[in-house]
């Protein structure tokens, strides 16, 4: 700190516990308190970044969240680095290590920086220009593109912090702790409504709370004292939660909110340990109270970005709140009254103001007047034309404007400084009621978008809705609350209010030089180093739309949306089309106000809880015996047991092999399972199902298949009769959720006279199920009362049967054409019974066999998967199933669709089986079948659905959709790959057994 | 995120309903005697209004019950909550 920057004031920031940091790899020093720009700026250093596309060297521009230039990469560790943090936001802590951005080799020296001299080849568009040809160059532009493109580093490692999510729920939320934020909070808990109360920075009371001038009073004390007072009150008040450091991020319908909480960002890095970094709030609110405030604008002129040039109420900021001074020798250049309390702040701390430029012909209004009387020189109805200082400002020209404000006049001025402060205004902070999908209205007198319509129970107080003076503030603040609250008297309502108040308004959106516009450079949105050339060039170009002019010049689409250059685009444009600014309205704001970490909206939801899954009771057998597993769904399904370091292949076959040869076992317990009672439960399934249920016998079991209304196939599996009125169906493990609510559609809202109830019994079932040319004996030897002949218990039949205390559903049916029991027991009992089937195989060398092993014996038989041979696209005829269709029911979901004009095509490509010539040759599933692969282009007949290599047909089998495929059986076709072309033949869809013989063992 | 209040639970948040489309299209009592045109009307043919919209909702996180919705698809105010077989109400 070679220069006298901090002034004495212990008010906010902590000079007792001095803090370092480390900045660009210097080691520098700050205080408790002093937010990183305030330190910064405290040891004398404003130029921190690199302008994104002419590598300007640029400044510390702001106090707050529209800061445009001062985003810093923050910390230097792989995991836990922050990129594209704004230094006005973040709170210093020791050891914080902090790097600028977009700059190389170094923010000083940019190599970069030779784009500002190539500007005049790089205007609006340049990118969508240069690089649209040759097309096929694009690849090659793009690398560049994308390497000089971005800001900062995005960390590369996991994130080691944790997140959170929590719920709240109010009956009045209110967004900024300002002093209209806190009174309304206090008269709706005096109303005894539960306040929840959001603030961003760590301390209530917006700007009022360092306000240090004495022309504004409240009730006759210092504006300051009297909202400390109050700040104290609302903290004791039981009514109101207040949550600081707390941003609102999203307002979205029906009043539901999301606010993000910093809770260690603060912290020095050793003491965040173990806690949590960031809270997001998921928020209903009752009421909503928008008291956000206004950002200052800056003045658009020539060279009106360099370092040292700062918002008027930011230079403020910094004195009155962290004692810090912006610069030695200051001017300010205002169009309005507010920069005046600058003056008398820079004043007051004793620093040097040279000067003051006014575009407004002169201002009789109270501060004005207390300026006047100090003696300070004012520079009426002057602007300024230029700035030099490349690193850091260091003098300003300025020069008087015409009558129309549309052109300089006179002689040029030169003045020094080292921090020119402006302000062109205040923006009221509409993002979160536009958010919400509240309408503005333009008011003429300020030049600003204005809250105006909204359906929701919300309402902006303060600045936040156009009030800039205190009196107005304050007055308004208390009217409105009241009203939306229904309130008829407050503790307010006497209050007594004194402010300066402005009598003169002046606004030029484009300040005039003495050069032309195309040799200057007045920038509108410095991050993206937008100029307001660029919105003239893209107006003459055609684009119209504010929109397109946004998008085609980028301005406002930087980390810091166009907080401070959108209201100037907007001026611009409608000066140049003669368009009122109403008219016009303004571009879309979208969520999040400020940048959220990936972290906050993940919160918990990573790493195992990511997603959940399901584990079938028989799972830690699986795990025990290395399976390997298959996400079906939610579920996770055991997919193969390699053995010795099988291959998946080579254990696959094993496993084939053995179910086909003795006993295969595979856990059944996935697929869904729906419990359905009711007297009518049979006429429900006849509705359902594609085929008949009216004769099927109690302790019998059938095959369905369901449709959707459209008579493409939706689901399929087997539904057994266990009485007179109640049947278990079962579904595919991935639709049994899909199928549940579809069938309870049905029945709630088409069919509520059928007396039918289901119930999802999924979860409460695990299935073993066992096949094989063994699995009599095995199940002979479990059950050994039970009579397993063919008369007694038939395929497609059920017996209810105990083991021990056990009650166990077993169902003879199959998937794999093999001899097959399901042995269904409550679900605890899962594994119990799973272990005593392979106790009891050990001596038929029992082999558990997973999900693929299962897909390749059943595409052995021919048997669909719904969602791997169907996708949505395929009707029962399609997939050659025609049987199951019935002929005499009068109607199922789906009948009607078979014979649309569309279903009835016989060019609808259809299930086939495929053979390649060479029988090793496994084809891809997914690849394309064609006829002639040389005519081009090739016209795409099918493609392949299910492929295997059968171990017990020595052979490479396939099914497959095929356009017209029942007419081609025999036919040979070709299916290329990407080295080579495989032939195959059109075959039927049954590999093995044509003649069921293997059910009966 | 909607509040919805289930006419069976209460006001609920959105995220535990499924949205199922157009309301009162019944399911015609006799498909085979529709021509191509009928059936494809039924099966196909939705308004998607801009304005207030007769929409089925299901509380499936919830007690699994369907019942209809008015809203004004223009800005999602729910208008009127009422259950299957009611008669759509005047808006």
């Amino acid at each position: 700190m070679s220069k006298n920057l901090r002034i004495n004031n212990k008010q906010f920031v902590d000079e007792t516990r001095k803090l370092s940091f480390i900045f660009n790899g210097k080691k520098l020093y700050g205080y408790k308190g002093d937010t990183l720009a305030s330190a910064l700026l405290s040891n004398d250093i404003h130029l921190v970044g690199r302008s994104f596309k002419y590598h300007r060297p640029r400044g510390i521009m702001t106090s707050g969240s529209e800061e445009p230039n001062a985003i810093l990469q923050i910390g230097n560790d792989d995991a836990l680095t922050d990129p594209n943090v704004r230094a006005t936001e973040i709170e210093l802590y020791d050891g914080l290590i902090c790097n600028s951005q977009n700059c190389w080799p170094s923010v000083k020296f940019d190599i970069g920086g030779i784009n500002n001299f190539l500007s005049p080849l790089l205007p609006a568009g340049f990118y969508y220009k240069t690089f649209m040809w040759p097309a096929s160059f694009w690849e090659k532009y793009e690398y560049f593109i994308r390497k000089s493109a971005g800001l900062g580093k995005s960390p590369t490692k996991q994130d080691p912090d944790m997140y959170d999510h929590r719920y709240m729920h109010c009956d009045i939320l209110i967004v900024g702790g300002g002093v209209s934020g806190l009174i309304a909070a206090k008269i709706a808990s005096d109303d005894n409504k539960k306040v929840l109360l959001l603030e961003d920075k760590e301390l209530l009371g917006g700007s009022l709370i360092y306000d240090d001038n004495d022309i504004s009073k409240i009730d006759n004390q210092k504006s300051s004292e009297w909202l400390k007072k109050l700040i104290e009150n609302i903290k004791n008040d039981k009514n109101i939660i207040i949550k600081t450091r707390t941003s609102l991020a999203a307002y979205h319908n029906y009043n539901f909110l999301l606010a993000r909480q910093n809770l260690t960002d603060h912290l020095s890095v050793n003491d965040r340990s173990n806690k949590i970094r960031q809270r997001l709030y998921k928020i209903r609110a009752k009421k909503v109270i928008i008291s956000t405030g206004a950002i200052e604008r800056p003045q658009v002129f020539h060279n009106n970005d360099r370092p040292g040039i700062m918002l008027a109420s930011a230079v403020k900021k910094y004195i009155d709140y962290y004692g810090v001074r912006c610069g030695l020798e200051n001017v300010i250049f205002t169009n309005n009254d507010s920069a005046y309390e600058t003056a008398l702040s820079l004043y007051k701390s004793g620093t040097k103001l040279n000067a003051i430029i006014d575009i407004r012909d002169n201002s009789s209004s109270e501060i004005v007047n207390k300026v006047k009387s100090l003696g300070i020189q004012i520079y009426w109805n002057h602007t300024v034309i230029n700035t030099k200082g490349y690193k850091r400002i260091n003098k300003i020209t300025i020069m008087k404007l015409n009558d129309k404000g549309n052109d300089v006049v006179g002689k040029k001025i030169e003045l020094s400084c080292d921090c020119l402060a402006i302000s062109g205004g205040w923006t009221p902070m509409v993002h979160l009621f536009t958010q919400s999908g509240g309408k503005l209205k333009f008011d003429n007198k300020d030049n600003i978008f204005v809250p105006d319509k909204t359906n929701l129970n919300q309402l902006s107080i303060g600045s936040a809705k156009g009030d800039f003076e205190l009196d107005d503030v304050l007055k308004n603040s208390i009217k409105d609350t009241k009203n939306f609250l229904q309130i008829e008297n407050s503790n307010f309502d006497k209050i007594d209010v004194k402010c300066s108040k402005e009598k003169e308004k002046k606004n030029i959106w484009l300040l005039p030089s003495d050069k032309p516009l195309s040799k200057t450079k007045p920038f509108l949105d410095y991050q993206n180093d937008s100029t307001a050339k660029d919105i003239k060039l893209a107006l003459r170009e055609g684009f119209k739309s504010i929109e397109h002019v946004k998008r085609y010049t980028t301005t406002g689409m930087g980390t810091d949306q166009g907080k401070l250059a959108n209201m100037h685009a907007l001026g611009i444009v409608a000066d140049t089309t003669n368009t009122n600014m109403g008219d016009l309205g303004t571009t879309t704001f979208r969520p999040p106000y400020t940048p959220l970490t990936f972290g906050t909206i993940v919160g918990r939801n990573v790493g195992q809880f990511f997603d959940i899954f399901r584990k079938t009771p028989m799972h830690d057998w699986h795990v025990d015996n290395n399976a390997k597993f298959e996400n079906v769904g939610q579920w996770k399904r055991a997919w193969y047991y390699p053995k010795d370091g099988e291959s998946m292949h080579d254990a696959v076959q094993r496993e084939s092999k053995a179910a086909r040869e003795s006993t295969g076992i595979l856990d059944a317990s996935t697929l869904g399972k729906i419990d359905i009672q009711g007297t009518d439960a049979n006429e429900f399934l006849n509705r359902v199902y594609t085929n008949a249920w009216s004769k099927l016998q109690i302790g019998k079991c059938r095959y369905g298949l369901m449709l959707n209304e459209d008579g493409m196939v939706y689901d399929d599996g087997v539904t057994t009769r266990l009485g007179e009125n109640h049947y278990l169906m079962t579904t595919t493990t991935g639709g049994a959720a899909n199928v549940m609510s579809k069938l309870e559609d049905y029945l709630q809202t088409e069919w509520p006279e059928l007396d039918v109830f289901l119930t999802s019994v999924t979860d409460h079932y695990a299935t073993a199920s066992v096949c094989g040319p063994n699995a009599k004996k095995i199940i002979n030897k479990i059950f050994k009362d039970l009579d397993l002949s063919d008369e007694s218990f038939p395929h497609m039949s059920f017996k209810e049967v105990k083991l021990g205390d056990i009650n166990c559903r077993v169902m003879r049916i199959s998937f794999t054409g093999e001899l097959s029991y399901e042995i269904n027991v409550e679900a605890s009992y899962g594994k119990y019974i799973w272990e005593r089937c392979i106790e009891a195989g050990k001596e038929f060398n029992i082999t558990p066999y997973g999900t693929e092993t299962m897909h390749l014996l059943r595409a052995e038989k021919g048997f669909i998967i719904v969602g791997q041979d169907t996708d949505g696209t395929m009707t029962p005829v399609d997939l050659q199933m025609d049987w199951i269709i019935s002929k005499k029911k009068y109607d199922f979901i789906g009948k009607r669709s078979l014979y649309r004009s569309d279903t009835i095509r016989e060019d609808r490509k259809q299930l086939v089986g495929l053979l390649t010539d060479n029988p090793n040759e496994i084809l891809e599933e997914g690849a394309q079948i064609v006829k002639n692969e040389n005519k081009k282009p090739v016209n795409m007949l099918g493609h392949v659905t299910s492929s295997y290599f059968s171990p017990t047909l020595k052979k490479s089998i396939a099914l497959a959709v095929l356009k017209e495929g029942k007419k081609l059986k025999g036919q040979k076709l070709l299916v290329p790959m990407i080295n080579k072309t495989i032939k195959v033949t059109v075959s039927d869809t049954v590999f093995l057994d044509k003649e069921n013989e293997r059910i009966n063992g | 995120m909607f509040l919805i209040n289930c006419p069976y639970c209460g006001e609920r948040d959105q995220s535990e309903f499924v949205s199922g489309g157009e309301a009162h299209i019944a399911r015609p009592k006799q498909p085979t005697e529709l021509n191509d045109d009928q059936w494809a009307e039924y099966l196909f043919m939705r308004k998607n209004i801009k304005g207030i919209q007769f929409e089925r909702w299901n509380h499936a996180h919830g007690c699994r019950k369907w019942f209809n919705v008015a809203r004004d698809t223009s800005n999602d105010k729910i208008e009127k909550i009422y259950k299957m077989g009611e008669q759509p109400p005047k808006l």
